[in-house]
């Protein structure tokens, strides 16, 4: 078999027989609101001193610092991508604050020492981080701009030798597993943002799985941004040791405003022998407005090494928010009998761009991966599903099933596709399967004689379409994924 | 409770119902039959609000509203329910929530409380006995992978979930073999009472020997051009359509 290389365009823009679209959207996102709090904030703009100054703020060990700078370094010889299907507006990385945090009171010992207004933000958001108040069963790291606030359950966890905390306190606490694997699966040379990131990120979130344990809640971090002008760069650093398993889910929502900001983060997933873990993500960043002002420009590396035997890495994705997305979450299939998955929903409405996929790479012997990637496009946006299957040279019977749907509303969005396959082993078994679909008028009407109204039925048509995705949340999110769909897609048919 | 006069009604500038006048009270079993084109399926989507269809000329008042004024789920709301002759697939949506969905909304317009889950499957295992539907249709998606015979049934279905009080049933016998056509006619005249009305459209007489209509209407070229008692139906039947082309 030849090794196979391939790229395929569909581009479905402006097909005439829709008439289901006249309306502009008015959905209201409900995460806009802003916590006036008093803030540590260093000067815009990004230099060698000013990484100094973050690290100083974070009480780092040298060698930290020295990471940061050789990244710094690494940064500047670098240039922002332009492959991606998107069109970014020049972004002035001297015009941005790369550290800002909320103003401890005083040192937190517990939660009854975290200021009140933190609390109140957090609770608004639907994120109690009182232990007794919070959903039963998830542990919740809550980080606010440049830091983290609060973990909750850190000490249940703890019982079991589950370590769930901040970057910053992982750097402190556990400087030899952080010196391990921090970098070891998204090194700083591997992109620009990842470059970016590596200098300049101020915190996140530290999971540690110790051997043979299975995590017995949900861990998951809530990302907020509120600071304006401020860039949000987090890392999150997940290891699973033989046998374990973990599942992960992170939330993001920022305020409504007028000027774009900018979240660059990394995610790093380590799965030893017969581990799992089950990364999931809700992302529900700042849109922009229906004039397209405003709103994320979400550039992320995720990626995870199935590194030992019989390992899984499995992403879910539901993207709803951001101006502009940029990600592929990916697995990199090491171990032999390694699995990885990949589930999305991207939602786009308005003048929202995702550019998003993932890329299989599969180098142990009968690794196996699969692909599902719904994306869903309206309003006057753009939508790309973009992804890799290598398929190395040692990865015998290596299997790989990628589908790829894409929704259209209206008639003045797009929707395309951009698969990759690469192929050097003849054993393998590479199949791809896309399709393009329009929300027919006939569905719509015969919802509408039911007695359900057309913006109802859009959102349970649009489900429904999901639900293959949706399945693969924890319950309690999936709930809240599905009712997100809904609004992000509010008013975009008349 | 439905008053339809001079219904006038166009699709792409092209001029289907020219002059519709029916009447139609409580309590009534109505069939409108007529050879293909006559208007059948456009008087059944102009009625529930369709909107690819222009009407042009006429009033329909159903209990004394103005019916063309309401968006079609209001129409709904207010107990129209059109029963489809092609009913449409919507892949990933099961009939469950789908049904809960159209049940609640009937619900809160009337000002009632939605059902909650518990009592929303009880009423769903009660009305699929009463109309003979297969359990395990109601787990799967909405018409998907359905025959012929089971969308049909489907249709029959949801109308004994949200109880209309107008049932208009678009050729609901076509595609079917006698015993599904039995199946169907039973459910709907299970759910016959004084109260409510129903209009059946079909090309064919074999439907009204189990859905025994008070009132016959031919529909020719957009106009009801004969009305009578059942025994129209047997003459149809008897003669063909081409007796109606003739005659007009």
């Amino acid at each position: 078999m030849q090794p196979l290389t391939g790229t395929v365009f569909h581009d479905i823009m402006n097909s005439d027989q829709d008439q289901i679209i006249s309306q502009v959207t008015d959905g209201e996102y409900k995460y806009g609101f802003v916590t006036d709090i008093d803030n540590d904030t260093l000067p815009k703009g990004l230099n060698e001193d000013i990484i100094r100054q973050i690290s100083a703020k974070k009480e780092e060990p040298g060698w930290m610092l020295d990471l940061r700078l050789k990244a710094y370094q690494y940064w500047i010889t670098m240039k922002q991508p332009e492959w991606a299907h998107l069109r970014v507006p020049a972004i002035d990385y001297q015009d941005i604050i790369y550290y800002a945090a909320p103003r401890p009171k005083k040192a937190l010992g517990s939660l009854d020492e975290v200021d009140p207004e933190l609390l109140a933000t957090f609770d608004k958001l639907g994120i109690p981080l009182d232990e007794q108040k919070h959903l039963t069963g998830v542990a919740v790291d809550a980080v606010m701009d440049s830091i983290s606030v609060k973990t909750t359950f850190r000490d249940t966890l703890a019982e079991q030798g589950i370590i769930f905390c901040s970057f910053s306190e992982a750097i402190r606490e556990h400087p030899d597993l952080v010196k391990k694997y921090m970098g070891s699966v998204v090194p700083y040379r591997d992109n620009y943002f990842a470059a970016l990131n590596s200098a300049v990120f101020s915190d996140g979130s530290f999971v540690y799985i110790p051997k043979g344990v299975r995590c017995p809640m949900e861990l998951s971090t809530y990302f907020r941004i509120n600071a304006a002008n401020t860039g949000q760069f987090e890392r999150t650093l997940i290891i699973a040791e033989e046998g374990a398993y973990v599942s992960y889910l992170e939330g993001c929502t920022a305020p409504i405003r007028d000027e774009n900001q900018l979240h660059a983060a990394i995610v790093e997933i380590v799965a030893h022998k017969d581990a799992e873990v089950k990364y999931s993500t809700v992302q529900n960043w700042y849109p922009g407005d229906k004039e397209g002002r405003g709103g994320i420009y979400n550039f992320v590396t995720k990626r995870g090494i199935c590194l030992g035997d019989r390992s899984k890495i499995s992403w879910t994705q539901v993207e709803t928010g951001s101006a502009i997305t940029w990600k592929y979450p990916s697995c990199i299939l090491r171990g032999d009998n390694s699995v990885g998955e990949f589930y999305s929903v991207a939602v786009t409405n308005n003048h929202q761009q995702a550019d998003t996929g993932t890329k299989m790479i599969h180098i142990g012997k009968n690794t196996r991966s699969i692909i599902v990637s719904k994306g869903i496009s309206a309003g006057l946006s753009n939508n790309s599903y973009r992804g890799l299957v290598r398929v190395s040279k040692n990865a015998d019977n290596a299997r790989n099933f990628s589908q790829c749907d894409s929704l259209l509303l209206g008639d003045k969005c797009g929707a395309h596709t951009f698969p990759y396959i690469e192929v050097d082993n003849q054993s393998a078994v590479v199949e791809h399967e896309a399709t393009t679909s329009k929300i027919g008028e006939d569905q719509i009407f015969y919802c509408n004689q039911r007695g359900i109204d057309t913006e109802t039925a859009i959102g349970l048509i649009v489900n429904g379409y999901a639900r293959e995705v949706l399945n693969k949340l924890p319950m309690e999110f999936a709930v809240e994924a599905q009712k997100l769909l809904q609004i992000s897609l509010e008013g975009s048919v008349g | 409770m439905l008053i339809i006069k001079d219904l006038k009604a166009n699709i792409g500038g092209k001029e289907i119902l020219k002059g519709i006048n029916l009447e139609v009270h409580p309590g009534e079993v109505h069939a409108i039959m007529g050879p293909n084109g006559s208007g059948k399926s456009t008087l059944s989507a102009v009625l529930a609000g369709r909107d690819m269809f222009d009407v042009t000329g006429g009033t329909v008042t159903y209990d004394g509203l103005n019916l063309l004024d309401m968006a079609p789920e209001i129409r709904a709301r207010r107990g129209i329910f059109l029963g489809f002759q092609y009913p449409v697939e919507i892949p990933g949506v099961s009939m469950v929530n789908f049904m809960r969905a159209a049940v609640n909304e009937h619900r809160k317009f009337n000002g009632l409380p939605e059902l909650g889950a518990g009592d929303f499957l009880k009423l769903m295992r009660e009305k699929k006995a009463l109309v003979e539907l297969d359990s395990a249709l109601t787990n799967r998606s909405v018409n998907e992978g359905f025959s012929g015979g089971e969308k049909k049934r489907n249709e029959i279905f949801q109308m004994a979930m949200l109880e209309p009080r107008l049932a208009i049933l678009d050729e609901t016998d076509s595609g079917l073999d006698i015993d599904a056509l039995k199946t169907v006619a039973n459910g709907v005249n299970r759910l016959k009472n004084p109260e409510n009305a129903v209009i059946v459209i079909t090309h064919y007489q074999r439907l009204l020997d189990y859905i025994v209509p008070d009132f016959v209407h031919v529909l020719y070229d957009g106009r009801i051009v004969r009305s009578g008692d059942k025994t129209l139906a047997f003459e149809l039947e008897e003669k063909g359509y081409d007796w109606i082309r003739e005659a007009n």
